[in-house]
C-alpha cells in the first residue's frame, strides 16, 4: 500500500514546497510544545498550526547531550485539512516511531548517523534541564535536505522548583541527597543503581520532585574489607536517612535496579535494624553468595568480562575462575552484533539456592519489575523464584510483579531513550565491550512509561497512605 | 488526627508554566472529609508579599482537585481552577494602592502554594502546612530572547521567539505610567510573535533632552522591526493599552510610514487632536482637568475627561479611514478613560464610513482598565505617577476582581487568536486549488 501511494505523496510534496515557499515569503508554520518546561516524566503536547492543508512533513527532535553527542527522533506526518499536525492526535507513518505517539520525539531517540557506537543517554547534572529543538521540515525521506519551516524548545527537568539537592559524606557513607519543598517531613527512599556506573543522580532528583525524600547511595566507589563491614556500610546509610530531620522514620523504602536491587534484598532480608516500609526491585538480582562483598562480586565479574573478550574470537569459553565462581559455567553469549550477554551465565549462578539471597525472610511489600527481553541478567527467573519463595512462605500477599513483554533490564524512568547495548568499561582496564541489555525500543518505552506510573502508585500507597490500608497495587 | 497517620501530599502541575497557562492544584491522601485551606503566596520584586486562599473540604478519598472542586470561602469562591493566581492580594498590613507587575521578565515569578489544616483566613506565617510546592510563572517560553533597542534613539526591547523565523511583528505600547514594560511583549514572544515594547513617554532621549518624542519614533520603532531579518515586514500589528491606545489609532490611521495588518486598542478611546504629537495630546487631556472627579476614598477618576465624546471631527481619530482589522477592548466599569463610550462610538463611525466588517469589539461588564494578561491580580485602584503630575495619586481603575480576571482571561484568548489569524494568515482560499 505504501508503493502505490508514494507518487502521489511527492506530487503533495512538491505542491507543499511551492505553497511552504510562497508562503514563507509571508509567514511560516508555527510549532508549540505545550508544556515548554515540564519534569522529564510529564507528558507534552506538539503542535504545528499554519501548514497548507495535507502537506507531508517530519517532526524532528535534536539534543545535544552532556557528553557532547546529538541525539534525534522523527516521525512523518500528513497535516489535515486545516493545516494542522497535531503530534498527540494524528499518526506518524515513518520515521523513528510511528503510529500515534505523543511521546515518540523522546523515547525513539538515538544518537545521529556517524555517532560512536554503545552510546548511552544519561544526565549527570540534574540541576539544568535537558534541551531539546523540535522542528518542522518539508518533505519525508529526505526532510534532511531543507531548513526547518519552523521550531521551538523544550525543557525537560529532573528537579522540580524548590527541590533540594544536598552532597552527603557522613560516617562514610557518600551519596546525594533530594529533599522536596514543604514543610516536611516526607517519606523517603533508598534509591540504588546498578554496576558499573558512577553515582547516577537524576532517578532521585525526580523521586524528591514527586514528594519523596531520596537519597541516591554511592556504595561501589570505594572498596569494603568485608561482606560484614559492606553490610554496615548499607545499614548506616539507612539509619543516617531515617534519623534526617526531613524524614519520616517509619516511611522510608528502598528502589533498587540491577545490583541495586540485590542491596534491597540482602538488607531487607538480613538486617536486624533496617525495616523498609516497602521495597521496588527494577530487573532483579538476588545473587549474592554469603561472605562476599558486591564489589567483589563485581569485580570478578568484570575479570570475567575481561577473559572474554581477549578470547573474543572464540563463542564458547570455559573459563576456570579463583574465588566464588567456580564450576558452575561459563558461557559467554555473543549475539550477531558481537555484543555480550550475561543472562545466561546469570542462569548458572542463581542455579544453586545458597548462592542466592533468602528473599522468603522478607516482611514487607514489594514490587518487583521485569522487562521479558532482559539480556543482561536472568530477572524474570529471578522474580518467579522470588514468587515462589514467598508463596512457600504464606507471604505472596506481600508481592506484586510488573512483567513487560519485549522489555530489557535498563527500565529507568520514562521517555528516555531505549539502549539495547551500550558500551561498558569493565573496572580497572581500558577494555570496553559492548553489553546486551535487551529489549525492543518501543515495547521498552512502554514499559518506561507505565512502570513509572505503577511505581509511583505503589510508593504512594505504601509510603504516603494510612498504613492501616492493606490493598494491593 | 494524628500527623503521621496521613501524609498529605500536594501537587502542582504543570510546576514551570507560562503566565497565560492553566495549572492543576491537587491535594491528596488527606483525611476524608476534612477542611483544608489552599493558599499561594508570592513575594514580588518590590519586596511585597501577595497571598490568595480557598477553603476545601477533601472528598471521600481524601482529594481535593482545584480545577472540579469548589472553594467555599477564602479570597476565591466556587470552581475556579486559577483562582490562586487572579486572586492575590498583598497580605493584611501592606501599604494601600498596589500594583503587581514584573520588571524582570527573564527570571520567573515564584509561587509557593500550601495546605493548611482548616479553614484559616488569617496568621499564616505562624501556621506551618501540612504541605507545600514551589511553582514558577514564565513570561518567557524558552529559546525566546530578549534584544534591547537602542538604534534611532529607541528605548525599546524585542523580543523574538525561538525558531528560524520570519515571525510577524508587534508594537507594544503601554499608558500614561510610562517605563519600558515588558511583560506582555514577552508572553507574546512566547506565542510566535516578534514583540518590540516600547517606552515613549520616559524615553531616554526624553530624560536626557526633556523633549517628548514626536510620531517619527513610532514609525522608527515601526522601521526598525520590519528590517529585523528575523521579521515578516509585511505582517506588522501594532497592541496598545491605554494611552497607547491612542498611539494605535493614531499611527493605523494616518501614518503614512506604518502599514498595520491589525490593531488592537485596549482600555482606550480614538478622541484626541489629530494632529497632535505625544506632547499636544497629552496637553489637550490636562486641559480638561477640572473634569477630574474623586471616589468617596479619594481616588482620582479621570473617565470624564474625555466626555462627552466630541462631534468636532478634528479631535478623533477618523476610524473610518481604518483599512486593517481592529480589535477593542473595553471594561465596562473602567473609571480611567471612557472606553465603551469610545467604542460606541468608533462603531458608530466605522458603520457610516462603511469599513466596520474590520471592526470586532470585546466589551466586558464589570471589568475595570487594566485588562492585562491572564490571572494577574486585580487592582481596583493604585497608585500611580504619570508623566504629568510630579506626586502620585490613587488611581480608580475600576472592576469587580471575579468579573475582571474572567475578562482578562477571555480577552487574552481572542487576543492571540485575533493576533494569529491576521498576522499568521489563515489559508489563502486560492491555495486549496493546487492540491
Amino acid at each position: 500500500m505504501w508503493s502505490v501511494t508514494r507518487p502521489l505523496l511527492q506530487e503533495c510534496t512538491l505542491a507543499c514546497y511551492r505553497l511552504l515557499s510562497a508562503m514563507t515569503q509571508a509567514v511560516p508554520p508555527i510549532l508549540s510544545i505545550t508544556p515548554s518546561r515540564a519534569l522529564v516524566d510529564e507528558k507534552f503536547q506538539v503542535l504545528v498550526e499554519n501548514l497548507p492543508p495535507g502537506c507531508p512533513v517530519t517532526l524532528h527532535s535534536l539534543h545535544h547531550s552532556e557528553d557532547k553527542d546529538d541525539w534525534e527522533a522523527y516521525g512523518h506526518y500528513v497535516s489535515d485539512h486545516r493545516g494542522v499536525v497535531s503530534v498527540t492526535e494524528d499518526l506518524s507513518f515513518g520515521g523513528t516511531y510511528t503510529g500515534k505517539e505523543p511521546m515518540g520525539l523522546l523515547w525513539s531517540m538515538r544518537p545521529v548517523p556517524g555517532s560512536r557506537e554503545g552510546l548511552r543517554l544519561r544526565k549527570i547534572n540534574v540541576c539544568t534541564p535537558m534541551l531539546v529543538n523540535i522542528s518542522v521540515h518539508s518533505g519525508h525521506e529526505d526532510f534532511r535536505d531543507r531548513t526547518p519551516l519552523a521550531s521551538a524548545l523544550a525543557e525537560r527537568w529532573y528537579m522540580a522548583p524548590g527541590v533540594k539537592r544536598i552532597d552527603i559524606n557522613k560516617q562514610g557513607v557518600q551519596g546525594t541527597l533530594f529533599i522536596p519543598p514543604g514543610p516536611g517531613p516526607f517519606p523517603t527512599l533508598l534509591d540504588m543503581w546498578g554496576g558499573g556506573v558512577g553515582l547516577l543522580e537524576y532517578r532521585s532528583a525526580l523521586l524528591a520532585s514527586r514528594g519523596y525524600v531520596s537519597f541516591s547511595l554511592d556504595y561501589l566507589r570505594s572498596e569494603h574489607l568485608s561482606a560484614d563491614v559492606e553490610f554496615k556500610y548499607f545499614e548506616t546509610a539507612f539509619n543516617i536517612i531515617r534519623n534526617h530531620p526531613q524524614v519520616i522514620p517509619d516511611r522510608v523504602g528502598i528502589l533498587g535496579i540491577s545490583l541495586g536491587s540485590t542491596v534491597a534484598f540482602n538488607l531487607t532480608a538480613y538486617s536486624t535494624i533496617i525495616k523498609p516500609r516497602c521495597i521496588v526491585c527494577i530487573s532483579s538480582n538476588h545473587y549474592h553468595p554469603p561472605g562476599t562483598t558486591l564489589k567483589a562480586g563485581f569485580k570478578i565479574l568484570s575479570k570475567y568480562v575481561l577473559l572474554t573478550v581477549c578470547h573474543e574470537n572464540l563463542m564458547i569459553i570455559q573459563i576456570i575462575v579463583t574465588n566464588m565462581y567456580h564450576r558452575h559455567f561459563h558461557k559467554a553469549h555473543f549475539d550477531e552484533n558481537n555484543y555480550m550477554s550475561w543472562r545466561s551465565f546469570g542462569l548458572d549462578l542463581i542455579a544453586d539456592p545458597s548462592n542466592n539471597v533468602e528473599v522468603g525472610r522478607i516482611n514487607c511489600p514489594m514490587l518487583l519489575v521485569n522487562g521479558c527481553d532482559d539480556q543482561n541478567w536472568p530477572t524474570v527467573e529471578t522474580a518467579e523464584e522470588v514468587a515462589r519463595l514467598l508463596r512457600e512462605g504464606g507471604k505472596e500477599h506481600l508481592l506484586s510483579r510488573l512483567a513487560y513483554p519485549g522489555a530489557g533490564h535498563l527500565i529507568e524512568p520514562p521517555f528516555s531513550p531505549h539502549f539495547r547495548a551500550t558500551k561498558f568499561i569493565i573496572l580497572n582496564s581500558k577494555k570496553k565491550v559492548i553489553l546486551l541489555w535487551g529489549g525492543h525500543t518501543k515495547a521498552h518505552s512502554d514499559a518506561q512509561e507505565d512502570s513509572w506510573r505503577k511505581i509511583l502508585s505503589f510508593l504512594q500507597l505504601h509510603l504516603y497512605h494510612s498504613p492501616s490500608v492493606k490493598a494491593k497495587l | 488526627m494524628d500527623r503521621k497517620q496521613y501524609c498529605v501530599k500536594l501537587s502542582v502541575q504543570p510546576s514551570r508554566g507560562l503566565m497565560d497557562e492553566k495549572f492543576i492544584v491537587l491535594v491528596q491522601n488527606a483525611l476524608p472529609g476534612s477542611q483544608l485551606t489552599i493558599r499561594a503566596l508570592h513575594q514580588c520584586e518590590d519586596g511585597h508579599s501577595w497571598e490568595a486562599f480557598g477553603h476545601y473540604t477533601a472528598d471521600t478519598t481524601g482529594t481535593i482537585n482545584v480545577s472540579e472542586d469548589p472553594s467555599i470561602g477564602g479570597t476565591y469562591s466556587g470552581v475556579e481552577q486559577m483562582g490562586l493566581l487572579w486572586s492575590f492580594r498583598p497580605i493584611p498590613g501592606s501599604k494601600s494602592g498596589l500594583r503587581m507587575r514584573k520588571k524582570n521578565i527573564q527570571t520567573p515569578m515564584e509561587v509557593t502554594i500550601s495546605v493548611y489544616q482548616g479553614h484559616q483566613t488569617e496568621g499564616f506565617a505562624d501556621l506551618v502546612p501540612l504541605s507545600g510546592v514551589a511553582v514558577e510563572r514564565w513570561y518567557m517560553a524558552p529559546g525566546v530572547r530578549r534584544i534591547p533597542v537602542t538604534e534611532g534613539g529607541l528605548t525599546a526591547a524585542l523580543f523574538l521567539p525561538s525558531g528560524p523565523g520570519p515571525f510577524p511583528g508587534l508594537l507594544d505600547l503601554w499608558g500614561g505610567g510610562g517605563q519600558l514594560v515588558e511583560y506582555r511583549a514577552a508572553l507574546l514572544a512566547s506565542h510566535g510573535f516578534a514583540s518590540m515594547a516600547i517606552d515613549y513617554l520616559t524615553a531616554k532621549i526624553t530624560m536626557e533632552t526633556g523633549k517628548m518624542v514626536d510620531n517619527q519614533y513610532f514609525e522608527t520603532a515601526y522601521r526598525v522591526l520590519q528590517q529585523h531579518p528575523q521579521v515578516c515586514g509585511s505582517k506588522i500589528a501594532m497592541i496598545g493599552l491605554s494611552f497607547g491606545t491612542s498611539i494605535t489609532l493614531k499611527m493605523a490611521v494616518y501614518s503614512e510610514v506604518i502599514k498595520l495588518s491589525a490593531a488592537v486598542c485596549i482600555s482606550g478611546s480614538h478622541v484626541q487632536p489629530v494632529d497632535g504629537s505625544v506632547e499636544e495630546i497629552l496637553r489637550f487631556f490636562q486641559k480638561n482637568g477640572e473634569k477630574t472627579r474623586f471616589s468617596e476614598k479619594n481616588e482620582v477618576i479621570w473617565r470624564d475627561l474625555l466626555l462627552p465624546i466630541p462631534t468636532d471631527p478634528s479631535l478623533k481619530v477618523n476610524v473610518g479611514r481604518l483599512q486593517c482589522p481592529l480589535l477593542l477592548v473595553v471594561g465596562e466599569d473602567d473609571q480611567n478613560w471612557p472606553s465603551q463610550e469610545s467604542a460606541l462610538d468608533i462603531k458608530e463611525m466605522m458603520a457610516r464610513a462603511g469599513n466596520s466588517h474590520l471592526l470586532t469589539v470585546l466589551s466586558y461588564p464589570n471589568a475595570g482598565h487594566l485588562i492585562e494578561p491572564p490571572y494577574t491580580p486585580h487592582a481596583r485602584s493604585s497608585t500611580l505617577k504619570t508623566v504629568e503630575i510630579e506626586e502620585k495619586v490613587m488611581c480608580l481603575w475600576g472592576g469587580q476582581t471575579v468579573e475582571h480576571s474572567r475578562a482578562q482571561e477571555d480577552a487574552w484568548k481572542k487576543m492571540v487568536v485575533f493576533l494569529k489569524e491576521n498576522l499568521y494568515g489563515g489559508r489563502n482560499p486560492t491555495s486549496f486549488s493546487h492540491l
